[in-house]
């Protein structure tokens, strides 16, 4: 790696001020992206701001009402392993559960989860000169070039990459909020508003600013949550990036879906919320899986396959279909 | 807000337009923390991994060097009584923590009882991912009795217990573990004998 200097931090007020001043200071937690992403110089930041010190970023807390708030330097494991994330919100310890490997995610914050970048495999060559996200203006390698593992909806000529994180998809699904300490404060930020489409700047993953702080995520309560899973569908059986993976939730009212939520992973530069499918769900009997599969092909009309990835859109709707029949069964 | 953090070596570095100064210098720092159970000190350049500390500055080489990108998990020591990859951790934030390796699991000259096992399963070839196994297999024991669940685990919202780590668990635990010689059923063999008689 080049080299950097290192420094703890103990108060978040002085991080954010900090990381706000010096444009070469990144914050690390768990490390495990940001140190792959230096080794492979896609990022080289003069300084690494400690941030694991800080106070009371690590808990999972159960709210009243049965939403949980999860602290930004909570490991992946923990959370994964919580039994009120467990009993609440499956599918968001599937989506971890799912993610990376058992020493990963003991080292891997949730903050930092969120913060993955958006990559795909042209990102990460250092050898090629062509990704709008490593160099801006130098070109896509992968929008003619092979493209099997990228997006299908959201993507623009300069970027076709999609986001790596389950966790993300899952929150999308659970309209989860990104709480964010800045120089003005603190805000939330929708998940589903927290990624970025990459447009004509690829380069920017998500919308946080310089001094931003991710310090927690809350999960809200809904009807839906405790009948909601993960399916995740990969190339190999584990320790693999999505090909396409959803996330689903499911409440019936008197046999008929009341109310759905469906968001995909491997489709996108962010978590693709499948709100025409959610809305022409309602009043369906989940035993009509004819007409599951009608009102979830209502997302993919604006589907737009690359060279490779065609496949994608067929096999999206059906693990689409078959993570809502799961989430289903748990009713 | 008061002053900016501190950073080691460059603290007196105060020009923050002074980057080509502070690349002309090495900076290091010194951070204490316990390896098997001994307290050590070691001075390393805040680039370096704990996997290279461990092997480089302390001579521990058990913990092998395979695709240092946290892919392989042949780098896999405890920190804390957890498992992790050393290549993807820095030893610069590891002041303070408690660092176990495969050099420290034997107690008194007795091999720890995983480690018996790989041997009479014949868990292994050329060995180069062994102990990387090994530290991940001690660990899903620990996991499984602390009742997390895996990606295999038939329902997350149930209890998880010993007794749920079946074959097709351990495999799923055990996937951040690669072995090039294929040895993946004598793996699961040896982590499975050590579960029956726990």
């Amino acid at each position: 790696m080049h080299p950097f200097a290192i420094s703890p931090a103990n108060d978040a007020a002085k991080a954010i001020a900090a990381h706000a001043l010096d444009p070469e200071l990144a914050f690390i937690a768990g490390g495990t992206d940001l140190i792959g992403l230096m080794k492979d110089r896609a990022v080289l930041p003069e300084r690494l701001l400690d941030i694991n010190g800080l106070p009371n970023m690590a808990r999972i807390e159960a709210l009243p009402g049965g939403g949980v708030r999860i602290g930004a330097l909570a490991r992946m494991s923990d959370v994964a392993a919580d039994t009120e994330v467990r009993r609440r919100f499956p599918v968001v310890a599937e989506a971890l559960l799912f993610s990376a490997s058992g020493q990963l995610r003991n080292m891997a914050s949730i903050g930092g989860n969120i913060m993955q970048r958006t990559r795909c495999a042209y990102f990460r060559d250092e050898t090629d000169g062509r990704c709008n996200k490593r160099r801006p203006g130098s070109g896509c390698a992968a929008l003619h070039g092979l493209n099997r593992n990228h997006a299908i909806f959201g993507w623009s000529e300069s970027c076709v990459a999609t986001n790596p994180s389950d966790l993300a998809v899952a929150l999308a699904a659970m309209d989860a909020l990104v709480i964010v300490r800045g120089k003005a404060g603190e805000r939330q930020i929708p998940l589903t508003d927290f990624h970025r489409l990459p447009g004509g700047a690829p380069e920017r993953d998500n919308v946080l600013d310089r001094g931003d702080l991710i310090v927690a995520i809350e999960v809200p309560a809904s009807v839906e949550a405790r009948a909601s899973h993960y399916l995740k569908v990969r190339d190999r059986a584990s320790y693999e990036f999505a090909l396409v993976s959803a996330a689903a939730a499911v409440a019936t009212d008197g046999g008929r879906i009341s109310a759905a939520r469906l968001a995909m992973g491997g489709v996108a530069h962010k978590p693709w919320r499948l709100t025409a499918a959610e809305t022409g769900l309602r009043g369906i009997s989940l035993a009509d899986v004819d007409g599951l599969r009608s009102a979830i092909a209502t997302s993919f009309v604006d589907a737009r396959p690359l060279a490779h990835n065609a496949f994608k859109v067929e096999l999206a709707q059906r693990v689409a279909l078959r993570a809502l029949q799961t989430a289903g069964a748990r009713l | 807000m008061s002053e900016t953090p501190k950073f080691g070596g460059a603290a007196d570095d105060k020009t923050r337009s002074g980057s080509s100064s502070a690349k002309s210098r090495v900076e290091v720092v010194s951070v204490n923390l316990t390896v098997n159970g001994q307290p050590r000190t070691m001075t390393i350049e805040p680039r370096t991994t704990l996997l290279d500390a461990l092997r480089e500055n302390l001579a521990l080489t058990g913990t092998k060097k395979a695709c240092d990108r946290g892919e392989c998990g042949a780098c896999t020591v405890h920190i804390d009584g957890r498992r992790v990859l050393s290549c993807m951790t820095l030893a610069a934030m590891q002041e303070g923590n408690r660092i176990a390796t495969i050099e420290g699991l034997e107690q008194n000259g007795v091999l720890h009882p995983l480690q018996s096992a790989f041997i009479e399963h014949d868990g292994f070839q050329c060995g180069f991912c062994t102990s990387g196994q090994i530290m991940s297999g001690v660990a899903i024991i620990v996991e499984a009795k602390a009742g997390w669940p895996s990606a295999a685990s038939a329902d997350v919202r149930t209890p998880f217990t010993l007794a749920d780590l079946s074959r097709a668990e351990i495999r799923e635990r055990m996937s951040g573990n690669l072995c090039r010689c294929a040895c993946y059923p004598n793996i699961v063999d040896a982590v499975a004998e050590v579960v029956a008689r726990s």
